[in-house]
């Protein structure tokens, strides 16, 4: 009996984290849509619903009714597997992202090493779609994909360290409230862009979209993809991106704490800080969709090893030695 | 690469006047309508739908001369005809293949009556092929439907014939 209430109380958890998470990534499809029609001077869906908001469940209620097509070359299995584990490794990794001091699912003391990991692995469910479909687009989108974002997750590691250096700890909430007098978007400005760019690259986002390249791949790993299985990929790309939009808030801007420890900032409650902080990076996301035009291949394998990661390694160098020469090492924790 | 180049290179200057630039578009007046909701300008001249019209005594205007069949491009119009017991010729069938149809206006052009038009409308989508083998009776109804708006677009182009 004991056993069976931990359960339940751990479902209703889980529940309460991902249904937030699932309407919200709706939302952001509304406004990401919404905003690169706004910059292009269209309207872009405003019909159903008020300012059109219900767009994307109109869209999923379509794409629940649509059929599923799995072609007859395809390895059916991995076939089926490839959205299902692209969405679950999205939506697992929100697990260990704090709201707010208390608002999390779990408090694990290695939670940006999760959140890395988890993130690392969407890869695979990019990987398994592309090469399972057995066509020639989906296979190419996923290698570039593939490659891609094996190439930004090492600078982005090195960015992390940067950052752990000045925390001294890989707890997320203590990554936050190190920030408590600076936010780190101000010390390290230069990461904070170069993590943001390497975010954009991570989540396949305009302009490295290359994987889903329109005019050179149909539509990339998803091409042999239709109905809920291709709503599956779409809300797992979209869940991941604000996740990277998570992290990046939580890394350097402060996560849920407000802007100023003064009186009427600092009534407003955490979560809202948290969410308005997502929704901000979520906005730059949007915004660069519209004004970017597609890197080329190599240019984008250029910027990724050439320029990124010795300069973020460069960065860590100087943090360290900053940190050293100051005497500003955090103590203790360990 | 000379120094003002790399300096704009790291500094992000053209991406950050970008983004600048995208934010201040966003509160631009549109470029695009409503437009289920709200329509665009259409030229009197417009060549949408067909339509056969009446006279304002409700006897229609087609006198069955077959001017449109005969130069009719895709050969989408067929028409039968006979005399009537007042001794006026008029159509027993006047069909217009829809899909057939390459809006050309001919038809219009060369109707000494004014019978068939082409209207405005051009939300006719229909869900299957037959729906658009318009007859003299969905004709004469879109005529019906729109002599307002066709009568209006005549005289307002009358000056351009």
């Amino acid at each position: 009996m004991d056993y069976f209430y931990t359960l339940l109380n751990e479902i209703y958890k889980i529940l309460f984290l991902i249904v937030p998470i699932l309407v919200s990534v709706a939302m952001i499809v509304w406004l990401d849509r919404r905003v690169w029609g706004l910059v292009q001077k269209r309207r872009g869906p405003n019909v159903v619903g008020p300012f059109g908001l219900f767009q994307t469940l109109a869209d999923a209620l379509k794409y629940i009714f649509k059929e599923i097509i799995i072609p007859a070359s395809a390895n059916k299995i991995i076939f089926i597997l490839a959205p299902i584990i692209t969405m679950t490794l999205a939506l697992v990794a929100w697990a260990v992202i704090p709201l707010s001091e208390t608002l999390v699912l779990s408090n694990i003391n290695v939670g940006i090493l999760y959140l890395f990991a988890v993130s690392s692995l969407g890869v695979y469910g990019i990987i398994m779609g592309g090469w399972a479909s057995n066509s020639k687009y989906p296979f190419l989108g996923a290698i570039r994909s593939a490659a891609q974002m094996v190439s930004y997750e090492v600078s982005i590691g090195i960015i992390i360290i940067n950052v752990l250096l000045c925390v001294g700890s890989l707890n997320l909430n203590d990554i936050v409230l190190a920030q408590k007098n600076l936010w780190y978007v101000i010390p390290l400005f230069p990461m904070f862009v170069v993590f943001f760019i390497s975010a954009l690259a991570e989540t396949n986002r305009p302009p490295f979209d290359l994987p889903e390249a329109e005019a050179e791949l149909v539509a990339g790993y998803q091409t042999e993809y239709s109905g809920m299985m291709y709503a599956m990929f779409w809300l797992g790309e979209y869940a991941n991106i604000l996740l990277m939009c998570a992290m990046g808030s939580i890394l350097f801007l402060g996560g849920w704490l407000p802007p100023l420890d003064i009186y009427p900032l600092n009534i407003v409650p955490a979560p809202i800080w948290m969410i308005f902080k997502i929704l901000f990076l979520f906005f730059l996301f949007a915004i660069i969709k519209a004004i970017v035009p597609r890197y080329r291949y190599d240019q984008l394998m250029r910027l990724g090893w050439k320029v990124f990661l010795p300069f973020s390694l460069i960065y860590v160098v100087l943090t360290a030695s900053f940190l050293l020469y100051f005497d500003k090492l955090p103590k203790g924790s360990f | 690469m000379n120094f003002n180049r790399f300096l704009k290179t790291i500094l992000l200057t053209e991406f950050f006047l970008a983004i600048v630039k995208a934010i201040k578009e966003i509160f631009r007046p549109k470029k695009t309508i409503n437009y289920p909701f709200e329509k665009g300008q259409i030229s009197p001249r417009y060549r949408g739908e067909h339509a056969l019209r009446r006279y304002p005594n409700g006897e229609e205007r087609c006198i069955a001369c077959k001017l449109c069949e005969a130069v009719c491009p895709a050969q989408a119009i067929t028409i039968e005809s006979e005399e009537r017991k007042d001794g006026s010729r008029k159509t027993t069938r006047y069909d217009i293949d829809m899909l057939k149809c390459i809006y050309c206006g001919l038809c219009q052009e060369s109707c000494p009556v004014d019978a068939i038009v082409q209207g405005p409308n051009f939300e006719f989508a229909t869900e299957t092929r037959e729906e658009l083998y318009y007859n003299k009776e969905k004709l004469l109804d879109n005529g019906d439907r729109w002599e307002t708006v066709l009568a209006k677009n005549l005289k307002t182009d009358k000056i351009y014939k």
